[in-house]
């Protein structure tokens, strides 16, 4: 069985993600009732943040702790904004601009000072360590930008629904349910379409071996930084969609958040896309529905989950699904035992 | 002039507190390269261990010098047998698989003790400086500190079993060429790292009380410390320990405690892409 | 200004106190096949680490196509024109020849012209057969082939070789040394080496480090009859 990473089957993929978004799209509304799509809403919004991970970590192989930090980011900018200018299409655009460029600022930092990647995971949770704890800070009257009041632990509970734009008329849930869709998405497409891309292509090169990248001419520290940012401007739009869908708070900071992004690329599977998205799903509807019945403590779960995957499963559901399919299809034992040995 | 002692025995706090939060670290660190990210929650259930030793009417010194290091202990090497064994010379893998452990305890520890705040009083009182009231109990762990890293200098610098924690520090495969068992090794570091993270949360316990979810609050600071620090166990630690709490404190002291911490990362983060390696990676190489 | 590709000028590096290189001037004319020897610690190496921009010289120019390149970052060297072939296989391991070619065709643009250049480089370094194979998996000696297809392929104005025939078999060796005798004729090649055998299957103009400095230059013959070299160098090699 030979694997190509650079193949172009990607195409396929993105016909069958955008038969699967239009069924959802169109089905979903008509039956469902407003609670389910409202969780379904926020599903989709953490979907759009696990893949701003798969596309950092899996394929861009920057292993970044403090993704919550971008999420949140984004989240806050909107919500500001959003305030501030009483207009939410321009607001929308701040939260995926300001996470990008504070990724800008900060990737430079890291990346052009050769830091190695522990040293990376170390300083991006320190991060997001910081604004969790500076956002929890702003309580009161003193702490505004403008208009709007950051209300420390207590997170930004008025913050504006999108509206239509240039009409002043919010997104009713279901309108809301469909531009999630459509964001979870597009995104997928954008990163499918990008790893294919010369840009892409180089991003996995550097991945896969820094110095041969660079011995062949590549900037690796402009393609790392351009991924890390590109990758922070995803999770700011994931952080959009959720405070659309809840409401901005300081846990969007918080470690727990950081972890769940992560634990969802290690089950999902590292330098696959949509892995980390099923996997996304999958562990919020059991974590959620464990939470209903209050017997587990989620973390119970989450942790499990991450120790297993790591130790017994290390890379993640899609590929041992994908082996597992191959090695169903495959007819008989004796091809079996041959394939086998020719791996 | 008392406000500058005052400042002054503060810092020595905030070091001493510093140094304590880390060393259990450090040492994982130092030796195995591995980045238990469980480190804060092995704090908190060595608070725990304490604790209950107390309600259960054991003695609090007793409780907080030997039986939440040698529960923790324990642990430590349980998980060293079921995890991290599986792991070795995959760092990234090591920290993954210890953050989530971090959850799993977490949520193990919100099930079985409830999701509060549990105490017990200090054992010493408070005394005075001119109109400053200062706990006493600061200084019995800073004390305590102390005599935890000159018996950690001296065993590493004096002993069989120091030359061979330094042996293996500075190389691993010649350590193993040497004859030295390294999975032996690893295990007993595992274990003393982990006992005196149990040791910081026995004796934290008087004075912030312990909480399931409290050792986020230890992580990230003892991480960057550690890291701060560089390859030598304890003059890194100590070191860094010295430098990023009077930072901490004298910017608590000039704005607020949460911006003090802000400062303490901040400065850590700066500090780090200056001198990548550490301090001791570059300026004290090869001290113990 | 002159006639080298290739100008080393006083070159130095030291690591703390200790002299790697101490005052290197090294010269090297378009179309050359140059051979580096040297025992181990000769100062070769790291010479050949401050070609490739991953040591900036403590001291002293290079001058390649006359800009000064010593210090320059790795990709900008690259850019500049200079492939590396480095000691220990340095590629892409997750992927395929095919897709490891396709990187090192950087600034070709068109589809077409790419694919048929691929095509062409792994017929010239004989590995068309191994072109869906994961690098990964591959035996150490076709690694290296794959490697040096590579930097071919890019179609650098220097090549630089870190002793390519490590670790080969006598069989794969004759064949590398015939596809280096190939690349020369369109390629300026440095090849750093240790192995005598090797040097004469290909150079004829050899350049022998000693403690950090250039202790003798010419040609291959003359060098080995070279008395001093023979004590500094084979004398070493031979008796243990």
């Amino acid at each position: 069985m030979t694997f190509s990473t650079f193949s172009r089957a990607g195409s396929i993929h993105i016909a069958l993600a955008a038969i699967a978004m239009l069924a959802a799209i169109i089905i979903l509304p008509s039956f469902a009732p407003l609670y389910t799509l409202i969780n379904v809403t926020l599903y989709m919004s953490m979907g759009v943040f696990a893949l701003s991970l798969a596309l950092l970590w899996g394929y861009g192989g920057i292993l970044c702790f403090g993704q919550s930090a971008f999420f949140g980011l984004g989240a806050y900018a909107y919500a500001i904004a959003a305030i501030n200018f009483g207009d939410t299409t321009l607001a929308a655009a701040f939260a995926i601009v300001i996470p990008a460029l504070f990724a800008a600022g900060l990737g430079y930092f890291l990346f052009y000072g050769r830091l190695s990647d522990v040293y990376l995971g170390v300083i991006t949770l320190t991060v997001t360590l910081i604004l969790f704890k500076l956002i929890n800070s702003t309580g009161g009257d003193a702490w505004r930008i403008g208009e709007a009041r950051l209300g420390g632990f207590n997170g930004i509970p008025n913050t504006p629904l999108l509206t239509v734009p240039f009409s002043g008329v919010p997104l009713s849930p279901a309108q809301m349910f469909m531009l999630a869709a459509i964001m979870l998405f597009v995104t997928y497409a954008l990163c499918k379409v990008l790893i294919v891309t010369r840009f892409g292509r180089a991003v996995i090169a550097v991945r896969e071996n820094e110095m041969r990248a660079e011995l062949l001419g590549y900037n690796a520290k402009r393609l790392k930084l351009a991924v890390f940012v590109i990758s922070a401007g995803i999770a700011g739009l994931a952080g959009l969609l959720f405070a659309n869908s809840v409401f901005v708070s300081p846990t969007m900071f918080s470690l727990s958040m950081a972890a769940q992004v992560l634990i969802w690329v290690v089950v999902g599977g590292l330098g696959t896309l949509f892995g980390p998205v099923a996997a996304c799903f999958a562990l919020q509807i059991a974590t959620a529905a464990l939470g209903k019945l209050g017997i587990v403590d989620p973390n119970i779960v989450l942790g499990t989950v991450l120790v297993v995957f790591v130790v017994f499963v290390p890379g993640g559901i899609q590929p041992a699904l994908a082996a597992l399919h191959a090695w169903i299809a495959t007819p008989t034992r004796q091809s079996r035992t041959l394939e086998k040995v020719a791996r | 002039m008392d406000y500058f002692l005052v400042v002054l025995l503060q810092i020595v706090g905030a070091v001493g507190n510093l140094a304590l939060i880390s060393v259990g670290l450090a040492v994982i660190f130092g030796m195995m390269r591995v980045i238990n990210l469980a480190h804060g929650e092995f704090i908190m259930l060595g608070g725990f261990a304490a604790i209950f030793s107390v309600q259960a009417g054991i003695n609090i010194w007793l409780a907080m010098l030997v039986i939440a290091p040698l529960s923790i202990a324990v642990l430590g090497v349980v998980i060293e047998r079921l995890v991290m064994r599986r792991l070795y010379g995959r760092m990234v893998d090591t920290m993954l698989a210890s953050w989530g452990l971090s959850l799993l305890l977490i949520g193990l520890a919100t099930t079985f003790f409830g999701n509060r705040v549990v105490g017990i009083a200090a054992p010493v009182g408070s005394f005075r400086i001119g109109d400053y009231s200062l706990g006493a109990y600061d200084f019995v762990l800073a004390g305590i500190v102390l005599v935890v890293f000159a018996g950690g200098y001296a065993v590493l610098r004096f002993t069989r079993a120091g030359l061979i924690a330094r042996a293996t520090m500075q190389n691993r495969e010649m350590a193993s060429s040497l004859g030295i068992e390294p999975s032996r090794v690893y295990a007993i570091t595992f274990a003393i790292g982990s006992a005196l993270s149990g040791l910081a949360g026995g004796l934290l316990a008087p004075i912030s009380g312990v909480l399931p979810t409290m050792g986020v609050a230890y992580i990230a600071k003892a991480f960057i410390t550690v890291i701060t620090g560089g390859a030598s166990v304890i003059t890194g630690t100590a070191l860094s320990s010295t430098l990023l709490g009077s930072i901490n404190t004298v910017s608590t002291f000039v704005t607020t405690p949460v911006l003090g911490d802000v400062a303490l990362l901040l400065a850590a983060t700066i500090f780090l892409r200056l001198l990548p390696t550490g301090i001791t990676g570059r300026i004290f190489k090869g001290a113990p | 200004m002159n006639d080298y590709l290739l100008e080393a000028q006083d070159v130095a590096m030291h690591f703390g106190g200790v002299k790697a290189l101490d005052g290197v001037d090294f010269r090297l004319k378009k179309g050359e096949l140059r051979c580096l020897l040297g025992p181990n610690g000769a100062g070769k190496s790291t010479f050949f680490r401050c070609l490739t921009g991953t040591y900036k010289p403590t001291r002293g120019h290079i001058l390649f196509k006359g800009n000064d390149i010593a210090g320059k970052e790795r990709h900008d060297i690259a850019r500049a024109g200079i492939g590396v072939k480095t000691q220990v296989p340095s590629l892409f391991d997750g992927l395929t020849a095919h897709e490891n070619l396709w990187l090192a065709l950087r600034t070709v643009q068109s589809a077409p012209i790419r694919k048929e250049k691929i095509a062409d480089v792994m017929e010239r370094v004989g590995i068309s057969s191994l072109s869906d194979h994961i690098l990964g998996r591959m035996a150490h000696g076709q690694r290296q082939l794959v490697e040096l297809a590579m930097v071919v392929a890019s179609d650098p104005d220097l090549v630089l070789l870190d002793e390519p025939a490590a670790g080969m078999t006598d069989g794969e060796v004759e064949r590398l040394a015939s596809i280096i005798r190939d690349v020369n004729r369109t390629h300026t090649v440095v090849v750093v080496e240790h192995d005598m055998h090797f040097i004469r299957m290909i150079a004829d103009q050899v350049t022998v480090f000693h403690q950090g400095r250039i202790l003798a230059e010419g040609h291959v013959e003359s060098i080995l009859a070279n008395q001093l070299v023979r004590d500094v160098y084979l004398g070493k090699k031979h008796v243990p």
